[in-house]
């Protein structure tokens, strides 16, 4: 398999959200606007990326059976370095995200990815393939983002889009939002892959 | 075909009732309701009821054009979702709110589950609970009713639960509309939405159809009876700060509620014991709200949360088989 290939697998044919319903919980509650959508999604990204890539360097020194822990501690790892780089230069979004951003740690993407993946792979690959996943996820969640600020706010990236007569839909920043707002997106996509 | 040749499996015995004739029976009853609508706002309640009966019609078409299913409306049940969603608006709602709202009854509350018969809520209530929440403005600009003057602004107004509400956060005691004069209460001489305000009318669509057997007298009687309870023993310990439960049963969209919304065929169970925890849990919740939640009507929050709780209600108050009931294993086969 080519780089490429491990590329492109987690942007659509395996896409962590749309495909295999992944870090559902992310994906729900910090989409309330594209930006918090890029954010989160960027965040998980690099976590991914160089999680996959350090547990792929490590991957003959880590004993089977412990390797779980060792995988979380890894991660853990990198999403500390990701909360305090964001602490001190994005910090509106680091407040805007809250609690969501430790929570990284437990997204079962990541997780998912050090061990059905880069724990069996060479780094080059791991990485491919923690970019890959990283940008489908990424998108995903700005796209989610984005429909749901358009809807519940008017606006897109804060811009205003429908003028000042647009009435938002509460609704749709909120938690009921996001699932309905999933569920029709997935919908689309089964549709689509049907074709 | 030859009658005699024609051979199916049982039953061979059809009791005439379609789908078609509940629900316009169903729609006769709430004619008393309507025209009581019609009278004491005007125009905009007439407004109200064509754009969301209509607007539902026409979202089931294009949902069964989309899905390539055949056409459904003729059953009659989106005019009805029509129809109960007007009844929940308020009749200064503009056009695009009650739009909107008959799209998301339609297609979010009932056409993405399969249509008629797979929606697990009342599509109805969804998209005034989904209004409600979204836009609360909107949603809550009452008018005084009116009768018979087309040609008068309409003066804004509280709903008797909106202003016993405001006035016990204000002052922890009720006001004097919540006291007394309930009986403009039950003719309808209150604001809210178009099927809030006669709780006489309802109550007679209600027991037209609790005659035509087009509902059963179980989830009326039991959710009546546990509001009456529950208003009961808060009323019996401090009067001054609980209204009493005769203001319960006659503001708000109980009536409707009640033999509306919580008798849908769909959404409620089948089983008569299921029905009665069903209308008690729907009138418990429905006081526990008005008394102590953040919206001044709980109604319709009470009747989706109970629509959810209908399949586990469904399985466990199943009828059993007779003599399918071994003693020795304790009722396993």
């Amino acid at each position: 398999m080519s780089l490429a290939t491990d590329f492109k697998r987690g942007i659509w044919k395996e896409n962590a959200v749309f495909k295999l319903l992944l870090g559902l919980c992310p994906v729900l509650a910090v989409t309330t606007s594209a930006e918090n959508g890029l954010g989160m999604g960027l965040a998980t990204a690099f976590v991914l990326v160089c999680s996959n890539a350090v547990v792929a360097l490590f991957r003959h020194l880590i004993p089977a059976k412990v390797r779980i822990p060792c995988f979380i501690l890894i991660i853990a790892s990198f999403v500390t370095v990701v909360q305090l780089v964001m602490e001190a230069y994005a910090y509106e979004l680091f407040q805007a995200l809250g609690i969501f951003i430790p929570l990284i740690v437990c997204n079962c993407l990541i997780l998912g990815r050090a061990e059905a993946f880069a724990s069996k792979h060479p780094v080059s690959h791991a990485v491919a393939d923690g970019l890959g996943m990283g940008a489908g996820f990424t998108l995903v969640l700005f796209i989610l983002g984005g429909i749901r600020e358009l809807f519940g706010a008017g606006e897109f990236l804060g811009f205003s889009v429908f003028g000042a007569g647009y009435q938002p839909v509460i609704l749709m920043i909120l938690p009921p939002g996001a699932f309905i707002t999933l569920g029709l997106l997935l919908a689309l996509m089964n549709k689509v892959e049907k074709r | 075909m030859d009658k005699a040749l024609y051979i199916s499996s049982s039953p061979h015995i059809h009791s005439g009732v379609t789908t078609n004739k509940i629900m316009r029976l169903v729609i006769y009853a709430l004619l008393p309701a309507i025209a009581v609508a019609v009278v004491f706002f005007g125009l905009p309640a007439l407004k109200v009821l064509l754009i969301c009966t209509l607007g539902c019609v026409a979202c089931e078409a294009l949902c069964c054009k989309l899905m390539k299913q055949p056409l459904s409306i003729n059953d009659g049940s989106a005019v009805l979702t029509g129809i109960l969603l007007a009844l929940n608006l308020p009749p200064s709602s503009p056009w695009w709110l009650a739009l909107l709202g008959a799209a998301i009854a339609i297609v979010i509350g009932k056409m993405i589950f399969g249509g008629l018969g797979y929606n697990p809520f009342n599509p109805a209530l969804v998209a005034r609970v989904v209004l409600l929440i979204s836009f609360p403005v909107q949603m809550t600009s009452w008018t005084a009713p009116a009768p018979l003057s087309m040609g008068f602004d309409a003066v804004s107004s509280a709903t008797p639960l909106g202003e016993m509400k405001s006035a016990v956060m204000l002052t922890g005691q009720l006001p004097e509309m919540a006291t007394s004069g309930f009986d403009r209460y039950f003719y309808g001489l209150m604001a809210g939405s178009l099927g809030e305000v006669s709780a006489l009318v309802l109550l007679l669509g209600g027991l037209f159809l609790i005659f035509k057997r087009v509902i059963s007298w179980h989830i009326p009687v039991s959710f009546i009876g546990s509001v009456v309870v529950m208003a009961g023993i808060f009323w019996l310990i401090d009067p001054t700060r609980y209204p009493s439960p005769l203001f319960h049963l006659l503001t708000g969209g109980l009536m409707l509620g009640v033999f509306f919304m919580a008798t849908d065929m769909v959404t409620s169970p089948i089983t008569a014991k299921g029905m009665l925890i069903f209308g008690c849990g729907c009138g418990l919740l429905t006081v526990l709200i008005r008394l102590f939640g953040g919206y001044p009507e709980g109604v319709s929050f009470a009747i989706l949360l109970m629509n959810a709780t209908t399949p586990l209600i469904d399985r466990y108050t199943k009828a059993e088989i007779y003599g399918g009931h071994n003693h020795e294993t304790g009722g396993v086969q």
